[in-house]
């Protein structure tokens, strides 16, 4: 049975696609080394189209007004530029309000596509740019150590890395933030207080890295500038030993963080990638894996959930869950010594 | 090859779901169609894979290892038909829930009636409305334009116009939509579909024909007062094909071995749930089919064979499953709770959830979360579906369940609870059914299957139906009407086929069983109390009926409609525990 699979690696090579949600113009280059901050692409997500009744605006029909439209589909216009006229003695004319571009003219009328505000794709990661995807974003080659998370905010972001969890589930409280942690990306446990957040905003830091979050502050995350990732997910959970040895041990050192949310048919999770020194050439790793004794994984749902074990045995038939499930499960040798049978849809391989 | 008087023999059923992909192989044997087995693995829309027909191909190893059956052709096709040595299938029929909710824009001339109208086609397939527009929200073209290039639709409902109405306005509102697809690169324009006024269909073709991808359905609303949803599922059947297609790998190549004949999951539950309501037409009541997965809560009321149709991905158990929290207080779910868990552990359990759709209950705490959040979805969904409800549909109150005869449950969350009573007690808690009806389960999840199956082999729809894929929960009777908890409100006297005579007096705020084997016969003779109505035409009547037994026999919910649970949390846990209990004595 095929896997699911998250990595927690203290070094990879990372291949990651910035792709537009539409298309738009490719600032970056190949071959370009960019910063995580870097706009690599960048579209009008927001079009803002104006229409112009020519016939209307020289008192002439439908018809005749074509003749005297001067701007066809293409031609750029600054405001003021005159796009139909002149008619009659006085020389009546049709100008442009805004600068734009003309995106159809005829049956007496203009649409002009406005200049409107360019949204901008940043790379998210140190690294090289290795593909450009046609009009939509690119492709960049890091390495690092990675992370990925089980959720983010939807923000990217990078910075130095300051620990506060000196335990895997420590509360981070508001007092806290402090003006230390300015354009840093901080490191904690557990947040359960919505002030914890807000504080992060105005101290202001870069990126916020949690085990997990009580889920009553989904709302106030979505809202703050920085990115935040959580590792674990909802509720109490203390961040598995592995990323908490990678992540302590990458203080002061850059980490980028792509908060994006996880959409499995999208491709899309939220990282972390902390940038590690040159010299090392570690292979592109593995997605695609099938359960085998000896692995690492994690257990994704209650009672055990977030902790890691090492898969001891995979049943053939089907067992009865506690719960009265009847699952395919395997045999899980948790770090805490203790044996469990968990479902393999409850598990996810670490690696 | 087909060698007997069924049409197509051998067939085989696919169903790409958002969590697992199904294979399931039905054969004739002795005469009649057989389920033969199937084969589950994980859907593999997503990463690393994305390509569902990679998950297709397993199931199809898995059901080859279970029947010995070769469905492939040395080309690696799909063997359609049959071999005289036996490789391959007759016929090919497919099934699809994976994927998010397609985006929709809803365009009428009124926005409570043309508007709604959209809006409420919208829903009878898994689609989402991100936006609407109507001629009285007083937005020039050019916005209109803008709105629709913001939010980038999969599809674009226009409706408008009743028959022999407005014409004009109607195609004044098509002009944004013109204007937005003739902008698009092609590869990204919305499927289009026009369901107004039926004059208009050459000048819309005229105004969208070459630019937009353009589907015509019949008025969804021929006149100010009637809404008619069904004539239009077809097209919205195809559009969603056709995106879909589009949006995952594999779903096209799925889509070919079915002949193009690849239908969304709901819409083919709904047409066995139609089916059934033709054969339980004399009962004059509707037919009722709740089907809770992963990517959606579907209700299918039918009444005669009119199919009322409505998907609620909102009320999905998997990535979705916080959008519930939008539509009700947390309050309102955990009051189905039978174990003690905080409503902040509840709202960390469902976030998660959505993190981690897949997953499934260790223990029985989250096992009784997870059937709480069951209840509470076909609750809202019901609620929802029966504003669309006809006017004349039989019943004891408004603002209650109609009758139905019979009531079937279907998605893993029900079919696959460890215990039956569990089953029960989340579709009366849930469904809150009033009168006399059966409850049934499609046990395998073969509702929607043999939905899909019903034009290539009818009779293997009307075969399964009358087979064990369906079980009877129980014949239960909910009788509604006022009184202080504790009173006797019915009196029940059961007479088996064998004669055996049992008897039951039932009290207000109580949860009764009457012993009936599995398909063993029996009478009852009802005696309602205090004008309570029981369903057997009008306040305090009562009478004989028939009634076949089930798992739990009969059950008679005395417990009251609306069903009034305490407010206190641990005696509410002691009377949800008692009724579960109840419940599984019979």
């Amino acid at each position: 049975m095929l896997a699911s699979v998250t990595h927690i690696l203290p070094v990879a090579a990372i291949r990651r696609e910035r792709l537009m949600p539409t298309e738009g113009r490719i600032i970056a280059r190949r071959g370009q080394q960019v910063n995580p901050s870097d706009i690599v692409a960048e579209a009008v997500l927001r079009p803002e189209h104006l229409l112009l009744d020519i016939g209307l605006g020289l008192g002439l029909s439908t018809k005749e007004a074509d003749q005297y439209i001067q701007r066809r589909a293409g031609d750029e216009v600054g405001e003021g530029d005159v796009i139909a006229g002149p008619v009659g003695i006085g020389r009546r004319v049709v100008r442009s309000p805004r600068s734009g571009t003309v995106v159809v003219a005829g049956d007496g009328q203009v649409l002009m596509e406005l200049e409107g505000e360019f949204s901008e794709l940043k790379a998210g990661y140190s690294g090289v740019v290795v593909e450009i995807v046609d009009d939509r974003g690119v492709i960049i080659e890091t390495t690092g150590s990675l992370i990925q998370g089980v959720w983010g905010n939807g923000k990217i972001n990078y910075g130095l890395l300051n620990i506060l969890a000196h335990d895997p589930d420590e509360l981070i409280t508001p007092d806290m933030m402090n003006v230390s942690l300015r354009a840093a990306v901080v490191m904690a446990g557990y947040c359960e207080d919505e002030k914890v957040l807000l504080s992060a905003e105005e101290t202001p830091i870069r990126g916020m890295i949690l085990a997990s979050m009580a889920s009553s502050l989904v709302p106030a995350a979505l809202s703050v500038n920085y990115p935040i990732v959580l590792v674990e997910g909802f509720g109490k959970l203390p961040m598995n030993q592995e990323a908490f040895s990678v992540l302590s041990l990458s203080s002061r050192n850059e980490v980028a963080l792509n908060a994006e949310s996880w959409s499995r048919i999208g491709n899309t999770r939220p990282e972390i990638v902390v940038s590690t020194s040159e010299g090392a050439f570690p292979e592109v790793p593995t997605e695609l894996a099938s359960f085998a004794i000896g692995q690492t994984v994690r257990v994704v749902s209650p009672p055990y959930k977030s902790m890691l074990g090492t898969l001891t045995n995979l049943p053939q038939s089907l067992s009865r869950l506690p719960s009265g499930v009847l699952a395919k499960t395997a045999e899980i040798k948790l770090s805490n010594g203790e044996t469990v049978q968990v479902p393999l849809a409850n598990l996810e391989i670490i690696g | 090859m087909p060698t007997s008087l069924i049409d197509a023999d051998s067939v085989l059923a696919i169903e790409i779901g958002t969590v697992s992909t199904r294979v399931i192989l039905f054969d004739v044997v002795d005469g009649r169609y057989r389920f033969l087995g199937h084969g589950s693995v994980p859907t593999t829309a997503s990463a690393p894979l994305n390509d569902v027909s990679v998950g297709v191909k397993e199931a199809l190893d898995q059901l080859h290892d279970i029947t010995g059956r070769v469905f492939f052709n040395p080309d690696g096709q799909i063997q359609i038909p049959s071999q005289p040595d036996g490789t391959g299938v007759d016929a090919c029929v497919a099934t699809v829930s994976v994927g998010p909710p397609l985006k929709v824009v809803a365009i009428g001339l009124l926005e409570d009636i043309s508007t709604e109208s959209a809006k409420n086609l919208a829903t009878t397939t898994y689609a989402q409305v991100v936006g609407s527009m109507s001629l009285n929200d007083r937005q020039k073209t050019v916005s209109r334009l803008d709105t629709i290039l913001q939010l980038r639709p999969d599809l674009i409902v226009v409706a408008g116009g009743i028959e022999g109405g407005a014409r004009a306005s109607v195609i004044d509102q098509l002009e944004a939509v013109g204007l937005a697809c003739y902008l698009m690169p092609k590869e990204h324009r919305p499927e289009v579909l026009f369901a107004g006024n039926s004059a208009l269909v050459q000048d819309v073709q005229a105004t969208l024909g070459s630019i937009t991808n353009l589907h015509i359905s019949p008025n969804v609303r021929q006149s100010y007062e009637s809404e008619q949803l069904t004539p239009s599922q077809p097209a919205l059947a195809q559009i969603y094909r056709l995106v879909r297609s589009r949006q995952i790998r594999g779903i096209q190549e799925v889509d070919l071995w079915t002949g193009n004949n690849l239908m969304p999951a709901a819409t083919a539950f709904g047409r066995t749930i139609r089916y059934i309501s033709k054969e339980y037409a004399h009962t004059r009541k509707g037919v009722l089919g709740i089907d809770v997965g992963a990517s959606a809560t579907t209700v299918a009321s039918a009444f005669s064979g009119d199919l009322i149709l409505s998907i609620y991905p909102g009320l999905g158990l998997g990535e979705n499953l916080p959008e519930i929290l939008k539509l009700c207080p947390l309050s309102d779910i955990s009051r189905w709770l039978t174990v003690d868990v905080s409503e902040m552990d509840l709202r960390d359990y469902i976030f998660n959830k959505a993190i981690y759709p897949n997953s499934l209950p260790i223990t029985s705490i989250e096992l009784a979360i997870e059937q709480a959040i069951a209840c509470q979805a076909m609750q809202l969904a019901v609620k929802q579906a029966s504003k669309a409800y006809p006017p004349d549909v039989l019943g004891s109150l408004p603002g209650l369940l109609p009758w139905f005869e019979p009531i079937i449950a279907s998605g893993s969350v029900l079919t696959k609870a460890p215990n039956r009573n569990q089953t029960l007690m989340m579709v009366l808690n849930g469904l809150q059914p009033t009168g006399i009806t059966t409850i049934a389960v499609d046990r395998n999840n073969l509702a929607a299957s043999l939905g899909a199956a019903a034009s290539v082999a009818p009779l293997l729809t009307i075969q399964s139906l009358e087979a064990t894929n369906f079980i009877n929960l129980c014949t239960i009777i909910s009788p509604v009407g006022k009184a202080q908890s504790g009173t006797t409100i019915l009196k029940v006297r059961m007479t088996t086929e064998e004669g055996q005579e049992s008897e039951l007096e039932v009290k207000q705020g109580t949860l009764a069983t009457l012993r009936l084997p599995i398909g063993q016969a029996g009478t009852l003779q009802l005696t309602p109390l205090h004008r309570f109505d029981v369903g057997m035409g009008g306040l305090g009547r009562g009478g004989t009926v028939k009634v076949v037994g089930g798992v739990f026999g009969v059950v008679i919910d005395g417990r009251g409609r609306p069903l009034r649970i305490p407010a206190e949390p641990s005696r509410r846990r002691d009377a949800l525990n008692k009724w579960l209990a109840i419940a599984g004595t019979g």
